[in-house]
Order: C-alpha cells, then sequence, then structure tokens
C-alpha cells in the first residue's frame, strides 16, 4: 500500500478550469442539459432583470453547490431531497430580500421568477449530478460555470429582445431618431414571451451546426 | 359563482402556465416525446396542484401572511411571516407529490412505472411552486378561488404537454435539418403554439 500522501490538485488546474468552461458551449445547461429553461424565458425582456437574475442564479448555484458538497458524507439517502430542497430555499430567501434592497425595481419585475429559482432545474440538477460526488472547490467552481453558461444565453437573449423590442440596451436608446423618422418601428412581438422560444430554438441550431457531437440520433 | 367560473377559464387559456409564463418547462419538453407519458403526468399535475394551492392558500391565510396570526394571540397582530413563504409552500409541496407518489403506486403501477422519475420531479417543477406563488400575489379571497385557480392552471399545464407531444409525433416523419431535430425544433414549436395562445388576450373576463 502506498504510503505516500496523495498530491493535492492546484486551485485552478486544467481540470477544475474544465468545470468553468465547459458550460459555456458543449455542457450549457440551457441549450445542451435542458435545465433552467422557464426563467430564462420569462424575465429576458429586458437586459437588466436578465442580468440581475444571472448572478442570482449564478450565486445560489454556486453557494448551494458548495454547501451540499461540503455535507455530501452526512445527508441521509431518504431525506435527500428534502435538505436540498431547505439550503436553496434558504439561500433563495436571502437573495430576494437583498434584491429587494438593492434594486427594488428589478426585483418588482422579477415577481415571483426570484422565488422560481428554488425549482429551478439547474441548481437541483446540478446538486445532483455534481455536488452530491465531488469536493466542495469543483463543486463551486462547476456551479459558477453553470451559472455563467445560463447567464450568457439569457443575455443573449435579452440583447435582442431588448434591442428589437425597445429599441433600447439596459434602458438607453440606442437606435437613433433618424431611424424612427425613416418609418422604423419598433418589433413589438420581441416583448412577448414566445420570441424567447424561437430565440432558444435559433441559438441551439447555431450551436448545433458548429459542434457536431450535440446532434441527436433521430 | 361567475368569478369562479372567470378564474377557471382564465389560468386554463390566457394565464396558461405554459404559453404565457413558461412554468415547468424543463419536465414539459423532456417528457413530451410520447403522448402517453404525457397525459400521465399531465393528469399528475391537475391532481398536485389541485391540492397544494389551497393547502398553500389557508396557510398563507391564517399563518404567513403580514397580521395573518392575529387569530391566535391578539399580540401577535403585527408579525409579518412572509419571508417564510418559500420554503413553507416547498415543504407542503415535497409532502403532497410523496403522497401522490405513494396514491398512483397503488392504484396504478403501469402508470407509476411509465413515468418513472418525473413523479417525484414534479416536486421541482416550477409550474407547482408558481401555482402557489401566483396565488399568493395575486391575493385570491376564498378558498374556492384559490382551488379553482390551481386546478385550471393544471388543465392548462394538461393541454400544453398534451399538444406538444401530439405534435412532436407527428414531426418525427418531417424533413428537419439535422441540427434542429430534436430539441431545437421542439423550442420553436412551443413558441408557435404560444403565439397562438395569445390570441386569447383578447377576452374580457
Amino acid at each position: 500500500m502506498s504510503t505516500a500522501k496523495q498530491e493535492r490538485e492546484p486551485l485552478f488546474s486544467s481540470k477544475n478550469r474544465k468545470l468553468l468552461t465547459s458550460p459555456l458551449n458543449l455542457n450549457n445547461p440551457i441549450t445542451v442539459q435542458v435545465l433552467g429553461v422557464c426563467s430564462a424565458l420569462a424575465v429576458t425582456a429586458k437586459l437588466k432583470p436578465a442580468f440581475v437574475m444571472a448572478i442570482s442564479v449564478t450565486v445560489v448555484t454556486a453557494l448551494s453547490n458548495y454547501i451540499i458538497s461540503l455535507l455530501r458524507n452526512g445527508i441521509p439517502p431518504r431525506i435527500r431531497i428534502i435538505v436540498q430542497l431547505v439550503i436553496i430555499a434558504l439561500l433563495v430567501i436571502v437573495v430576494d430580500q437583498l434584491l429587494k434592497a438593492y434594486v427594488y425595481d428589478v426585483s418588482k419585475q422579477l415577481s415571483v421568477f426570484v422565488g422560481l429559482i428554488i425549482t429551478n432545474c439547474i441548481v437541483m440538477g446540478r446538486l445532483e449530478a455534481f455536488a452530491m460526488s465531488n469536493k466542495p472547490w469543483p463543486s463551486l467552481l462547476d456551479g459558477i460555470g453553470n451559472g455563467l453558461g445560463y447567464g450568457m444565453i439569457l443575455m443573449i437573449i435579452g440583447f435582442f429582445r431588448e434591442l428589437f423590442g425597445s429599441g433600447s440596451l439596459w434602458g438607453f436608446p440606442v437606435i437613433p431618431q433618424s431611424f424612427y423618422e425613416m418609418g422604423y418601428k419598433n418589433n413589438g412581438f420581441m416583448i412577448l414571451p414566445p420570441m424567447a422560444l424561437i430565440l432558444v430554438g435559433i441559438i441551439i441550431w447555431v450551436q448545433r451546426s458548429r459542434n457536431k457531437e450535440l446532434l441527436e440520433e433521430n | 359563482m361567475q368569478e369562479l367560473f372567470n378564474i377557471f377559464i382564465r389560468s386554463i387559456f390566457i394565464d396558461n402556465m405554459v404559453f404565457a409564463y413558461f412554468l415547468g418547462m424543463c419536465s414539459f419538453l423532456a417528457v413530451s416525446k410520447t403522448v402517453n407519458t404525457s397525459v400521465g403526468l399531465g393528469i399528475a399535475v391537475v391532481f398536485v396542484l389541485g391540492i397544494t394551492v389551497p393547502v398553500d392558500y389557508l396557510l398563507n391565510e391564517y399563518v404567513l401572511k403580514a397580521g395573518a396570526l392575529a387569530w391566535l394571540d391578539e399580540s401577535l397582530a403585527d408579525m409579518d411571516l412572509s419571508f417564510l413563504s418559500f420554503i413553507m409552500f416547498i415543504a407542503i409541496i415535497a409532502s403532497m407529490v410523496q403522497l401522490v407518489e405513494m396514491v398512483v403506486e397503488k392504484f396504478s403501477p403501469a402508470l407509476y412505472s411509465s413515468l418513472g422519475i418525473f413523479l417525484p420531479l414534479i416536486a421541482v417543477n416550477c409550474a407547482i411552486l408558481g401555482g402557489s406563488l401566483f396565488m399568493q400575489e395575486r391575493e385570491y379571497q376564498t378558498v374556492a378561488q384559490a382551488t379553482v385557480f390551481g386546478i385550471g392552471s393544471g388543465i392548462g399545464w394538461f393541454l400544453a404537454i398534451v399538444g406538444i407531444a401530439a405534435i412532436r409525433e407527428k414531426m418525427r416523419y418531417s424533413n428537419i435539418p439535422a441540427p434542429l431535430r430534436g430539441l431545437g425544433i421542439t423550442f420553436i414549436l412551443t413558441g408557435l403554439m404560444g403565439i397562438a395562445f395569445m390570441s386569447f388576450l383578447g377576452i374580457k373576463l
């Protein structure tokens, strides 16, 4: 039996860096794992709520991944789901109170969707798939990575929806007045939720065209 | 009576959980490959929503909201426990789903095995928690209103998932470009169905 002490993996080894980068493309939570779709569609009419939502989900996913990973060997299997839900719910309550305190107008726009982070499949999905069987630091990185992947898709959708739907970005008008005078009108459709679904479909189309390994069998 | 009917119709068509608010999308996209499993899951969702929304209403009315505890003791009249809503609602939902799972296993083992993992996953279906949170936000006045809202939302979700499953079964024989097949076209289809459901927005109820 080897008596050599196991080498501690460097904090940002290539394996750990992969945890941060793979959810940005090949393992994207929304377009590949099909998690977290509900909130991604509902809050992206404008960039600012999309951004706040992305930050909130990243914080909750990262911290819950970390905490559950610390506890993973002590949780009895039968009450696993309940323990996970309790931890997530506590984190979301804290995030919700912080949002109400510091960005009240955005928290009103997000309304029930902040609470719905509890049932956001990304949080539970990564807990089950990763944090329950990995060490705390990689779990934290995995949570941050998936939060960033989710956030990236949210920003893309929010960008197009706000640009074409309201002619502005982050609340600042960007389409010059001369365009409006020439007859250009904001595309009202973009503000409505179904367009977000069609945008995600197009993003999936582009992503799968560029990465052949993501194509489905049937 | 008129009010209850209005809430019922509104929650099925106008405030449809899937097409207006995009709740419950994950299991919606994952289970809708065949109509049979979709029907089973849809009925389970109707059942769970129909029970959890009224129970959460009672909890909200008599325990959680501002001034709710006045019936227990006058001095507690200014307590506001609504920040505990998330955790209480999710606890009710988790236990109700456990109950539904036991009932289904007893009375219909075939359905139980065909639903597999998705039955316990109803607990984290955002449509269920969303139903309770909307009930809280919209401040319904009576238990009857809350129940009708719950059942109506469930039926709306059921309609949505069975509809998209029927279309997906037919789409298998269509010539869709490879990168769009499966998930991509389902997103676009759901978007188109969402646009169709928007036609209900003009109804004044």
